[in-house]
């Protein structure tokens, strides 16, 4: 009785219904980086709809500072290609102006650190005047840029601001690990309505994977990934964290646990109905992530899942993330503050050990 | 011509100025001087009236009163044309009345009931019309300048013909983002006015306690941004200067600043007892420089008899009233409204959850 009551008072209250996934690919694929990945989708959607605009600091002339946006300046010309001063405050509610003014601007930060300085505009602003609004400002923006652990840069460039923005109602916040979800997820996130924060990761852009040769490819905002089947826990991740959950996963094989790897790639609306699915056939949980432990994603995705299949846990859920400490700059102590392959392997074993049988 | 030269500079940013701009003198048929004293007396009836209902608890939170500073808003959109956007801050009933936005609908914000502008759920510092191109009402104190410049932004790329005209305080011309925003909209050389509404308080602090240097129209000279200083009291050089102003953007020559001389009479909020200043400070500029007064004697002088102002009154009046029993039994937001508006639904075909 009193579990029923938690379930339908729900902490958070999704406003959209799951979406349906992408239809499987059967066509022919290309390899790509995520980097290429993202420029393609931007310039189709840029062909498509000639309201979409990108600007931000280096995203023109110098073709982007990870090069993310180049050749746009070349095809689309200046007056959609913008420079931006380093303004980020500026420039972010410059873009939610824009967006209120029936115009579809892709904010580019040239990393999520310096989002900071334009927080307000994207809570305050893009994310709130929706409802302050009784419906009538919609704010069809879209703010990217890699966030996470880039390598040796300390703690003021070092960050995951997932729960940062996933904390507040009126945000979709989008984190794909693979080229083809960068793609068909950056698109979807250009076509939306709504704010979007499109969390990408400096260390993923050069990384290739396969994406289909299709230029309306486009993957739902809200819906998880199955990566790899598996019945003994479940472990879910999202950007960066997927890869080095795959690689846990394989060497947990060896050690004869079967895991089921989950990428999220939408962080909000989080798709906690295929979670739950997969703790109710493995009854094991490993969440991963980057960011700091207190008040994280992983956090949340416990709190949902306890919420909804406690009965089905046979073990405490288990949180990888980075250390509670700022990112430190030492090779050493970096290595020590981001979570690593073994730190997945270890957790997933704990969640095993003593309560399997 | 440079800024400098352009730019009246005389004064500090704490004295009223006795000059009015110079300029194209623009006084307007008779009728249009009869409309623009009808908009200023609905926004301090109306001002009036929200104070009243929030001292009987029926308005809640934060309430800001323009009452002093009608003239600002109404000699400036008395010089706007169709399509022009209007953005501004928190103290926004009167700017919500001078861009045609409906009373009723206005004060019903206020009590947060269901007919008001944002269905009751943005209050009076959060109210907003896209038929009226006025896009808000924010709460954050020089949040409303970038999103000005975007609004301009938007003009330009799409080619349209129209200004944004972007009001801002003394209080937030000490924000960072506005200046971010001067910058860029000189840089890209965009449509929008900067209005700053300098009515020598940001709360309790005078704007010599708080602003460096002199004018606040000289606030833009660094960017090369025109500006001027203006008597907010003068319905018609309020006029003036908007035409001037606007006429500079929309010929493509970049944004435009428009300092703004006024007062306030009331506190900032209603919590506000106002101590920081003088009773006769207040009542002097009630006396010599009310911006009502001032156009009811233009239009005495333009032979608008006592019955036709008494007429005007009790319209105005009507309006209140009827805005009032509108907003006093307009039913209160429905529970399921709670859930609503915070994400919109999603449109393109390939983006529809398949049922």
């Amino acid at each position: 009785m009193i579990r029923q009551h938690l379930a339908e008072t729900a902490s958070v209250a999704e406003t959209v219904s799951t979406p349906a996934a992408e239809t499987d690919w059967s066509g022919s694929s290309t390899s790509l980086t995520v980097r290429e990945s993202l420029r393609d989708a931007m310039a189709e959607e840029m062909r498509r709809d000639e309201n979409v605009f990108i600007m931000g600091e280096e995203v023109a002339e110098y073709q982007g500072a990870y090069k993310v946006t180049q050749g746009l300046l070349d095809e689309f010309g200046s007056k959609r290609v913008i420079d931006t001063p380093i303004t980020e405050q500026g420039f972010a509610g410059l873009g939610v102006g824009a967006a209120f003014g029936e115009l579809r601007p892709i904010v580019e930060f040239m990393t999520f650190n310096f989002a900071m300085q334009a927080i307000d505009q994207i809570i305050n602003s893009a994310a709130k005047t929706l409802y302050m609004s009784g419906g009538q400002m919609g704010c069809p923006i879209v703010f990217r840029g890699p966030n996470g652990a880039a390598s040796r840069v300390a703690a003021q460039h070092s960050q995951c601001f997932a729960s940062w923005y996933a904390h507040c109602p009126g945000l979709k916040v989008v984190a794909p690990y693979s080229a083809a979800d960068a793609k068909g997820l950056l698109k979807a996130a250009i076509r939306d309505p709504n704010p979007i924060i499109f969390l990408e990761h400096e260390v993923l852009y050069s990384q290739s994977f396969d994406v289909p040769d299709d230029d309306d490819w486009v993957v739902p905002i809200g819906k998880a990934n199955i990566l790899q089947s598996g019945s003994d826990v479940t472990i879910v991740a999202f950007s960066i964290m997927v890869g080095r959950a795959l690689e846990a996963a394989d060497r947990l094989a060896e050690q004869g646990i079967s895991a089921e790897v989950i990428d999220l790639r939408s962080i909000r609306p989080l798709d906690s109905a295929t979670i739950v699915e997969s703790v109710k056939k493995t009854s094991r949980l490993v969440t991963c992530e980057e960011g700091f432990p207190f008040a994280g994603i992983g956090a949340e995705i416990a709190m949902q899942v306890m919420e909804q299949a406690f009965d089905w846990l046979d073990a405490p859920i288990a949180r990888v993330t980075g250390k509670d400490v700022p990112m430190p700059y030492a090779a050493n102590l970096e290595a020590m503050a981001l979570p690593q392959i073994d730190d997945i392997v270890a957790a997933a074993r704990t969640t095993c050990d003593g309560f399997k049988g | 011509m440079t800024a400098k030269a352009e730019t009246k500079r005389k004064r500090g940013p704490g004295r009223p100025p006795k000059t009015v701009v110079s300029g194209v003198n623009d006084m307007p048929p008779t009728e249009n001087l009869v409309a623009m004293y009808k908009d200023m007396l609905l926004i301090r009836r109306f001002e009036e009236k929200a104070g009243q209902l929030y001292g009987m608890g029926q308005i809640g939170g934060f309430c800001h009163l323009y009452i002093g500073q009608e003239a600002v808003v109404v000699g400036l959109q008395s010089a706007s044309k169709p399509g022009d956007t209007v953005v501004t801050s928190y103290r926004d009933h009167g700017h919500m009345l001078a861009c045609g936005m409906d009373a009723d609908g206005v004060m019903a914000e206020l009590t947060g009931r269901e007919g008001g502008y944002s269905r009751g759920k943005g209050g009076s510092m959060h109210m907003f019309s896209r038929e009226k191109n006025f896009f808000g009402g924010h709460g954050i104190v020089g949040a409303q300048v970038p999103i000005g410049v975007g609004l301009a932004f938007s003009h330009k790329y799409k080619n349209e013909p129209n200004v944004c005209m972007t009001y801002l305080g003394d209080g937030a011309v000490n924000q960072g983002q506005v200046y971010e925003s001067f910058n860029m909209a000189a840089l890209w050389s965009l449509p929008v006015v900067f209005v700053i509404e300098n009515n020598q308080y940001g709360m309790g602090t005078k704007v010599t306690r708080a602003a460096a240097g002199r004018a606040l129209a000289d606030r833009g000279m660094a960017y090369g941004i025109l500006g001027k200083q203006v008597d907010g009291m003068d319905v018609l050089a309020v006029r003036t200067a908007a035409l001037e102003a606007l006429a500079h953007c929309r010929d493509g020559n970049g944004p435009y600043i428009l300092e703004m001389k006024t007062y306030r009479y009331r506190g900032h909020s209603m919590s506000d007892p106002a101590k920081y200043r003088t009773r006769e400070e207040v009542d002097a500029m009630r006396k010599q420089h009310d911006p009502i007064d001032q156009i009811r004697d233009l239009l005495k002088n333009q032979h608008v008899d006592d019955a036709r102002l008494k007429e005007i009154d009790s319209d105005v009046k009507a309006t209140v009233t009827k805005a009032t029993e509108f907003a006093q039994t307009s039913p209160e937001p429905d529970p399921s409204e709670l859930f609503t508006d915070i994400l919109l639904p999603l449109t393109d075909n390939k983006l529809v959850a398949k049922v």
